[in-house]
């Protein structure tokens, strides 16, 4: 039983509940400023007015965005790289995770099969190795260049494989009487089981995939091939014009201040959308890798 | 096993097999091939000759990189940087996770939380350009510090204040996301513990310093240890995005090197030295990290 509050509790109640919605506003703070330029006229946000609320109102540089050719293409490009990238992910991961979750009983060869991934987990050859290989390959300016070389999750699949580890060994030997096979009881007995982990790890997977931008500046060497966030490096990290095939004119007018931040509200946009379900399914994922083990 | 036996276990297993090839196949190409094309740290690596062809100059690369004037600060800010990362991040995110320990209403948990996790989930190419506007000259932050008066800093000019950006906006991205374990680590302490301590007359600050703290020790300690095999890991995306010839002193780093002298100035073998430099004291300190964290708080891989 805890008696009726005292003061000093009520005090560091007040104390926690202030720090909290301060650390919250300085987090988001930057967002909405962002927000607020996007929204307003050019002259006040390049003379630097604009602080969390628009001046000069107007959806002028969206429409700006939206229209723009250059823009169009490399969403579009993000957006087949992450349906086609997570969908083979996803595929590669659950083929994989299902049969190392066996016992070497069940599937002889399954702990070399760990080291060989374990090791290539820990060690790599390196960014410049791989950009050799993928080069070698002749992927460079090919949308597989941006699925291709990160298929393979090793950390996920390992994620995935523990999961599966923990399916209840009686449901699989109901589903062996009744004459499955393994490609039955992944479909039907795992899969459905693990639809939590599944969800969670192809969200992780999209995300991963619509934030990318490292590889599509080294392994596409015109501009027209960027996807979204390469091209948005372009604009407004590096004005590396040099590189670019693009026209310097149509670059320049999309790197006025308040463009940018319309390019940069429009890229995180999707994010957005599925933020309430990568929050719900953020703890499961995290737990699923920490927890474990 | 007999022959009979034998394929009878491939009769029933051979999709297991089957099912392993698509991942043994990018496991092949894109893991292992970069391994063995490391090789070319070892050699002139000529583009037209290939990773088999090219003249083999030993340890030339290594002997080279070793005494670049460079090379010493490339270490210092390497560590310099991660170090300070992974104690700042730590320690907020676990004074952070007491702090919203402390308070009972799920609901605004709930929001605060929501609020804290979204930059994580951005990616750097997006938050630096966001920081790049808010930091510039003419950016928020210049006219709300001229507003008061105060003279603004160089966020991102100034060799001696960027490291500081560095850490404050990595804390920024992954506070949210770092404090979940913890988080986590406090729904396993048994309720029963504090109200004891309550009812034993202990105040707020005693019962976080005895009870919560000590309960949630053993995932700090786990923590701790992983980190380890991350500390020459200073951020390749963050930096690239943040930094400028300008503050190279105090934040050019291994991996920022590495891309600029391979993929910018096309020389791959130097590169590739310092890639395999990296690595494999990479593989060395998280091996001992997966030790240590075996050791103190009984963690395993799979």
């Amino acid at each position: 039983m805890i008696s009726e509050k005292k003061w000093t509790d009520r005090l560091f109640d007040l104390f926690t509940y202030v720090l909290l919605i301060f650390l919250a506003l300085m987090c988001i703070a930057p967002f909405l400023h962002i927000l607020a330029v996007s929204l307003s006229a050019t002259a006040p946000s390049m003379g630097g007015f604009v602080k969390f609320w628009p001046i000069g109102f107007n959806l002028e540089n969206y429409r700006k965005i939206l229209g723009a050719p250059a823009f169009q293409s490399s969403f579009l490009i993000s957006l087949e790289r992450t349906l086609l990238g997570t969908s083979i992910n996803m595929l590669v991961l659950i083929l994989a995770a299902y049969p190392l979750s066996k016992t070497s009983q069940e599937f002889k060869g399954r702990n070399v099969f760990m080291w060989v991934f374990l090791f290539a987990m820990l060690f790599n050859g390196g960014l410049i190795p791989t950009f050799l290989v993928v080069r070698g390959l002749g992927l460079m300016d090919t949308i597989w260049a941006l699925v291709l070389p990160g298929a393979l999750q090793i950390f996920s699949l390992f994620l995935m494989m523990n999961f599966f580890r923990d399916v209840p060994k009686e449901l699989e030997e109901a589903a062996v009487i009744d004459g499955a096979n393994h490609w039955q009881i992944l479909y039907n007995v795992y899969l459905p089981i693990s639809l939590p982990a599944l969800a969670t790890l192809t969200l992780f997977a999209a995300v991963g995939h619509w934030n990318a931008w490292f590889d599509g500046a080294i392994y596409m060497t015109r501009a027209e091939n960027y996807p979204l966030q390469t091209f948005l490096r372009t604009v407004v990290v590096q004005l590396d014009l040099s590189r670019l095939m693009v026209d310097p004119n149509a670059l320049a007018q999309l790197s006025n201040r308040s463009l940018k931040a319309a390019q940069i509200f429009v890229t995180i946009f999707p994010i957005l959308l599925v933020y309430p379900f990568l929050q719900r399914y953020f703890i499961t994922g995290i737990k699923l890798g920490a927890i474990k083990g | 096993m007999s022959k009979s036996r034998l394929s009878a276990y491939f009769y029933r297993t051979w999709p297991l097999y089957f099912m392993v090839i698509p991942a043994l196949v990018l496991l092949i190409i894109f893991n292992y091939g970069p391994m063995y094309g490391v090789i070319i740290a070892f050699q002139n690596y000529n583009p037209g000759l290939g990773f088999t062809g090219s003249p083999w100059v030993g340890l030339k690369n290594f002997n080279f990189l070793f005494h670049l004037p460079q090379f010493k600060l490339l270490i210092r800010n390497t560590l310099v940087i991660a170090v300070s990362k992974i104690l700042s991040l730590q320690l907020c995110a676990i004074a952070l996770a007491l702090i919203l320990n402390e308070v009972r209403s799920f609901l605004f948990k709930r929001v605060i939380n929501t609020i804290l996790y979204l930059p994580y989930f951005l990616s750097w190419v997006v938050l630096g350009g966001i920081l790049l506007d808010m930091l510039s000259a003419n950016g928020l932050i210049g006219q709300l510090l001229k507003q008061y008066n105060i003279n603004s800093f160089i966020f991102l000019g100034d060799a001696k204040v960027f490291p500081v950006t560095v850490v404050v906006t990595h804390i920024w991205k992954d506070v949210g996301f770092a404090v979940i374990v913890y988080l986590a680590a406090l729904t396993g302490i048994d309720p029963a513990l504090q109200e004891a301590a309550a009812v034993d007359g202990a105040n707020r600050w005693q019962r976080i310093w005895h009870i919560t703290l000590p309960g949630i020790l053993p995932t700090i300690i786990l923590i701790a240890c992983l980190n380890l095999g991350s500390v020459l890991d200073a951020g390749f995306d963050q930096l690239i995005n943040l930094y400028n010839p300008s503050v190279y002193a105090t934040g050019d780093i291994l991996d920022t090197y590495v891309y600029r002298a391979g993929l910018i100035s096309a020389k791959y073998s130097l590169a590739a030295a310092v890639g395999l430099f990296k690595s494999t004291i990479g593989l060395f300190l998280i091996l001992t990290s997966y030790w240590l964290a075996n050791k103190f708080a009984g963690f395993r891989v799979f």
